[in-house]
């Protein structure tokens, strides 16, 4: 789960990570209100979206005069802000967030994320600060430094302090980092982060460590334990349709494909994306329905899949281990017969009760096409996309 | 015997009493598993479906049934304690089927198990969020379905549960059986990890040759590869989900993302082949590129 940079410092501030003074703001004129609590004359607008790369998108402006924070308020609110994270249709700016300036002498980077082949967290300390960590970490990997965190104790400060001397800190600035690193431990761990990444973390002329930007995700397995942080989460950011299959518990991905798949397992449902992308069409989406698919389950997949208009045709490719075939029949049919099928339906069933599963596909009256096996299903469903592409038949 | 699990295994069920626990603790019987006791605390004495013992604590489970593997079925919130109870209780095999459990508990559970093999004992996690381990015709532990299966000597490691079944169903339709199938879970921080298995498939006669399926997220797959060159003799083809996932997304596995460039199928796959393992085009073709490079 991902939250908004004014969020992040909402949850600096509680654990001691110092950020210059800032509010929210969801209109123009909140803007102008807050900005003038900021002892200025520099302000800062930033676009609030889920996404990096706010800056260079003309998603971050520097204000000097109020009249300024009035017209780049209005420029960007409500604005469509493209940055490398958000496509090419970029992302609508709802939200902002007005702050004050800093007095900027170093800027630096500082991040903490799970390091999978140790098991453990680690932190990222640079002095690249405000480049993408990703091209320093390919061009310059000699200036990124890094701790591992023992879990049994914990981030300790002489790991930090290793840390701040090898930035080049002075030893005042090194004691602020050490504190402010500790602190931003202390969060991750607190609340189940899976990433916490300030870029940039900024030195000012007094020596003093502040956080100029802020981006904190959760582990979506240790949000259960946080309702403070699921009551941040921003709907309007996220896909509108995994949004709704969440509420299924549907594992749902949108993707720009025009062969909509569904399919039971994360691995299968990978590897039907990948076995149509062999035969010429495109994944639609990344659809797992999981070990205890029900009718009802189903149905709302298709109803998820079926409101994307760029998709030509349905892969349902099931594995039915424990599931049984018949069940997942019974699903597609009550599913494409409440749905109203007006695309092509692919069916490729495999495992216990097949037999029975194919008999009720084909007593249902339903135009369903069959598929022998994953490569078969896969072939017929790119050319059905194709034919209804071409000619508007669903069978 | 295969690895691992076998006619020697006999085995515990923490949360044998929740629905799913269960339900796939009848299956495993049915397979012909010797299930020796159940763990959920506060029903202790009783007696699961008027066969199997059911006890508070894994301690007290060991004491009466000395069992040498558990399944876990413990819901997310209190599996990664789950794990550390069974190993604490000196249960050799832990195998964690739960899907969901939140990371930082998984790495405080991961440094309880090295604390403890670091003093001597002698204990090995499967999973979690995986389907589990089955020796065809002698045990299994988990969610997969048993009829598909069939004895044999192909081993299979996975980090897909249904990808799994998809190699299994190939091998028994073209009569070749498996000696241990292993799915080592989704999860980004998990036990048994490719290596582990190869190892032990690389040392165990009855496995004559191996199916490994990989997935984007993570750099195990690439470190796999590097391993089997310098030390796997078998036979061995390799497969990887996800070539057309976006990166940053999270693929319904916890560890399907790919991540600041690392962990993409591309980079497996060309891993794969520089160790000279083949790579199955399609999820369809495990078992026939298996058997192009088997001269049996």
């Amino acid at each position: 789960m991902k939250i908004h940079e004014y969020q992040a410092k909402v949850l600096f501030r509680q654990v001691g990570v110092p950020v210059p003074e800032g509010y929210p703001a969801f209109s123009v004129a909140e803007a102008i209100e807050v900005a003038k609590k900021l002892p200025g004359p520099v302000r800062v607008v930033k676009a609030q979206i889920h996404a990096g790369g706010r800056g260079l998108g003309g998603g971050v402006k520097v204000c000097k005069t109020m009249e300024d924070v009035e017209e780049k308020a209005g420029q960007i609110l409500g604005m469509m802000l493209k940055t490398h994270q958000t496509g090419p249709h970029g992302q609508l700016v709802r939200r902002l967030y007005i702050e004050a300036g800093a007095d900027i002498r170093r800027e630096l980077y500082l991040g903490m994320l799970l390091d999978r082949d140790t098991g453990r967290i680690v932190v990222m300390a640079s002095t690249e600060g405000g480049m993408s960590i990703e091209d320093v970490a390919h061009n310059t990997p000699e200036k990124i430094y890094k701790e591992w965190a023992d879990p049994r104790v914990g981030l300790q400060g002489f790991q930090a302090r290793k840390l701040g001397f090898k930035l080049g800190l002075s030893a005042k600035a090194v004691g602020a980092f050490t504190k402010l690193l500790l602190n931003l431990y202390k969060l991750y761990i607190e609340k189940d982060c899976s990433l916490v990444e300030i870029n940039p973390l900024v030195i000012t002329g007094n020596d003093e460590v502040i956080a100029l930007d802020g981006k904190v995700n959760f582990d979506d397995n240790g949000v259960f334990r946080h309702p403070d942080i699921v009551a941040m989460r921003d709907l309007d950011e996220e896909d509108a349709a995994e949004v709704e299959a969440g509420k299924y518990d549907l594992s749902y991905v949108h993707l720009d494909g025009n062969v909509g798949c569904l399919v039971n397992g994360a691995g299968l449902a990978m590897a039907t994306m990948d076995i149509l992308k062999t035969f010429g069409a495109e994944p639609a989406n990344f659809l797992d329905v999981g070990g205890g698919a029900t009718a009802e389950k189903v149905t709302a997949a298709f109803k998820i899949i079926l409101s994307d208009r760029r998709v030509q045709a349905i892969f349902v490719n099931i594995f039915g281990g424990i599931m049984k075939c018949d069940t997942i029949a019974e699903g597609v049919i009550v599913a494409a017969k409440e749905v109203g099928l007006d695309r092509p339906l692919v069916v490729r069933l495999e495992g216990t009760n097949v037999e029975l599963g194919r008999k009720l596909l084909a007593e249902s009256g339903l135009p369903i096409i069959n598929a022998s096996d994953m490569k078969d299903g896969a072939q017929k469903a790119a050319a059905a996309a194709k034919k209804f592409a071409e000619t508007g038949a669903v069978a | 015997m295969a690895v691992l699990v076998g006619k020697q295994t006999r085995l515990l069920v923490q949360g044998i009493t929740g629905t799913a626990g269960a339900f796939h603790t009848r299956q495993c019987i049915a397979y012909g598993t010797n299930v020796v006791g159940g763990i959920t605390p506060g029903k202790g004495g009783q007696k699961f479906d008027d066969t199997v013992p059911i006890f508070n604590t894994v301690a007290e489970a060991m004491a009466a049934t000395q069992a040498n593997a558990t399944m876990i079925f413990v819901p997310p919130p209190f599996a990664a304690e789950a794990i550390m109870e069974a190993a604490d209780a000196g249960v050799e095999l832990l195998v964690c089927i739960t899907e969901g459990i939140p990371v930082l508990d998984m790495v405080r559970a991961q440094t309880y198990l090295q604390g403890l093999r670091a003093d001597g004992k002698n204990v090995r996690l499967i999973g979690p969020n995986c389907p589990g381990i089955i020796t065809p015709g002698e045990c299994k532990i988990g969610i997969m379905p048993g009829h598909i299966h069939k004895p044999g000597h192909v081993g299979v490691v996975s980090r897909s549960g249904t990808l799994t079944y998809e190699a299994v169903g190939q091998l028994t339709a073209l009569g070749l059986g498996q000696s241990t199938c292993i799915g080592i879970g989704g999860d980004p921080v998990k036990g048994t990890d490719f290596i582990d298995t190869l190892e032990l498939f690389q040392n165990d006669p009855d496995t004559h040759a191996v199916i490994m399926i990989g997935e984007i997220g993570g750099s195990a797959e690439e470190a796999a590869a590097a391993w089997v060159k310098a030390n796997f003799t078998k036979p061995i083809i390799g497969f990887v989900a996800g070539l057309t996932a976006p990166p940053g997304r999270r693929m319904g596995h916890a560890g399907a993302i790919i991540s600041g460039g690392t962990g993409t199928g591309q980079g497996k796959i060309a891993a794969f082949e520089a160790a000279g393992i083949a790579v199955a085009p399609t999820p369809a073709d495990l078992a026939s590129t298996l058997l192009k490079v088997w001269k049996r």
